[in-house]
């Protein structure tokens, strides 16, 4: 027990720290922007992880529900003047619903099955979002009004990291929660042996379900910040490429890591950024750093490192 | 016949994998305080009798009630609710996990405040397991992922036990301690039990009733010691 109540804290703790101590380290606005960018994409792959990861359950679709969120801060204030982050909450509520009426089909599928269940899902929300372009702008996107705070404008890109960093650490600290909770437990149980799950007394639809709306609420947040961040959106974010994104992110981190997953998403940010120098080869070198990641570190970067650094420590 | 109402009671039981039926009409019934043994050989349809009585294989027809009530479409959290535990063929614990969470999961359903002298309980039954509590399941032996399976099961504090081969892949040394074990839960915790055995010889010495089930259908019953005793019984399931 004492393990489990330290560890719902440390790893909120542990990513609260890396937030403050980076930011004595940013030279510029722009290393401050892609942090941010870092923290966002970070708290959408908690979310993706808390699925996959623990509930063993894939979602190629969770562009989607970013795409939702990110598509509410822009459409509803310019349409019906709500403030944006009234905007985000009802974002999330929509997420949320519509998670739960799809989730409730979709998840009596498995393995590949529903993996194209879900991928035909985001795709037909990245199609909705470039059609509509009376309301969205199509794909040429829409801008987004700017977050204005008690008469306080929020700008900047070093508020910004505060505000994204705050939002992943709340996201994290939940998440450790979720999982070390006895619903936590039960996700773990059904990624392991759903018959088993099952003789134990858990209701294994409704822990699926559960897991899998907690996480869309997770993209929708995570699409929010990033629209209102950018102060525009474009439909690219909802789109196919983008989900795949998420689930590297998770795998290349680690599944079953929410430490994994700000990994993940630090390596799949920054490193473009990094390699933009290498011009024509920046992907091809992207892909083969990913390649021997995923050899080297088979179950993903920080669970694969843990266990290193614990068969040395026995030693 | 309302005093005499069976816990558990099992009519005209129909099962099916696809168009395939495997338990043609299977009538039994536990009454509380028993322990009853369903023998048979491979295939016989032991394994799907279980589990359609925990619910996780649909049945296509006649009924099942418990305690008086009809859980015929009762999914199977609410069936762990209702009192019923199953500890599933092949052990099914779950392998990465810590041994005590195994154990906190079988109490999933559970809020009172008793889970933990439940554990302690279950700890004094397998001390093995209390050495190894925060260590993942999958590193028991055999034997004590058996008894983690039972204990996980006893975590719901259930009424009737369902245990669905106990003794597969075990040593004899290691059956006869799993099967003493079965006896004091029933004799101290008054449990009920419901097995299903290949080992007939073990299951039906321990056993207040026996079923014997051929082919999806039941061909044999009496008390435990009378089958033991029976000329086909011994000849085509104890080899003599």
């Amino acid at each position: 027990m004492g393990r489990l109540l330290s560890h719902r804290l440390a790893v909120p703790l542990v990513i609260a720290l890396l937030v403050v101590a980076l930011s004595f380290a940013m030279p510029s606005n722009f290393y401050y922007r892609v942090a941010a960018l870092v923290w966002i994409s970070a708290l959408a792959v908690i979310g993706l992880n808390l699925l996959m990861g623990y509930a063993g359950q894939v979602s190629l679709g969770h562009a989607g529900f970013f795409g939702i969120g990110a598509y509410a801060v822009a459409v509803l204030p310019a349409q019906f003047g709500l403030h944006p982050l009234v905007a985000a909450l009802l974002g999330a509520f929509a997420t949320a619903a519509l998670a739960f009426l799809v989730g409730r089909p979709i998840l009596r599928l498995k393995g590949h099955y529903l993996a194209v269940a879900t991928l035909g899902f985001g795709i037909l929300i990245a199609m909705t979002i470039s059609n509509e372009a009376w309301l969205t702008g199509g794909p040429d996107g829409m801008p987004v009004e700017r977050l204005t705070l008690f008469g306080w404008r929020v700008r900047g890109a070093d508020t910004w990291y505060w505000i994204t960093g705050g939002l992943l650490v709340i996201g994290a600290w939940i998440a450790c929660n979720l999982v070390a909770s006895p619903t936590g437990r039960a996700l773990r149980a059904l990624h392991d042996s759903e018959v088993a799950a099952r003789v134990a007394g858990i209701d294994v639809a409704r822990a699926k379900l559960t897991v899998f709306v907690i996480s869309a609420v997770y993209a929708s947040v995570a699409g929010s910040t990033l629209a209102l961040l950018n102060g525009f959106v474009t439909p690219d974010k909802a789109n196919f490429l983008h989900s795949i994104e998420l689930v590297t992110m998770v795998v290349l981190g680690g599944m079953g890591s929410v430490l994994g997953s700000l990994a993940g998403a630090a390596i799949l940010v920054v490193l473009p950024q990094v390699l933009t120098g290498f011009h024509d080869y920046e992907h091809m070198i992207l892909g083969l750093i990913m390649m021997v990641i995923m050899i080297v570190l088979r179950a993903g970067i920080v669970p694969s490192l843990a266990a290193l650094f614990k068969g040395r420590w026995k030693k | 016949m309302h005093s005499t109402e069976p816990l558990l009671r099992v009519e005209a039981l129909r099962s099916a994998y696809g168009r395939i039926e495997a338990l043609h009409g299977v009538s039994l019934s536990v009454a509380a305080g028993e322990i009853v043994a369903l023998v048979g050989g491979n295939g016989a349809g032991k394994t799907t009798l279980l589990r359609t009585l925990s619910g996780v294989q649909p049945m296509t027809g006649g009924s099942l009630s418990f305690q008086g009530r009809d859980i015929s479409r009762a999914s199977p959290h609410a069936r762990v609710a209702a009192g019923i535990a199953q500890v599933p063929e092949g052990r099914q614990i779950f392998a990465p996990l810590a041994i005590e969470d195994n154990l906190r999961l079988g109490a999933y359903l559970r809020k009172d405040a008793e889970i933990a002298s439940d554990l302690e309980r279950i700890y004094s039954l397998f001390p093995v397991l209390k050495e190894r509590r925060r260590n993942p399941a999958g590193g028991l032996s055999g034997g004590q992922q058996q008894m983690l399976a039972i204990g996980r099961a006893l975590m719901s504090r259930p009424t009737l036990l369902l245990l669905d081969e106990p003794s597969m892949g075990l040593a004899p040394v290691l059956v006869d301690q799993v099967f003493e074990i079965i006896q004091r839960l029933n004799r101290e915790d008054g449990v009920t039990v419901f097995l299903v055995e290949q080992n007939a010889f073990a299951a039906l010495s321990i056993a207040t009733r026996g079923y014997v089930i051929e082919t999806g259908e039941i061909a044999i019953e009496g008390k435990g010691s009378a089958l033991l005793a029976d000329e086909r019984v011994r000849e085509a399931y104890l080899g003599v």
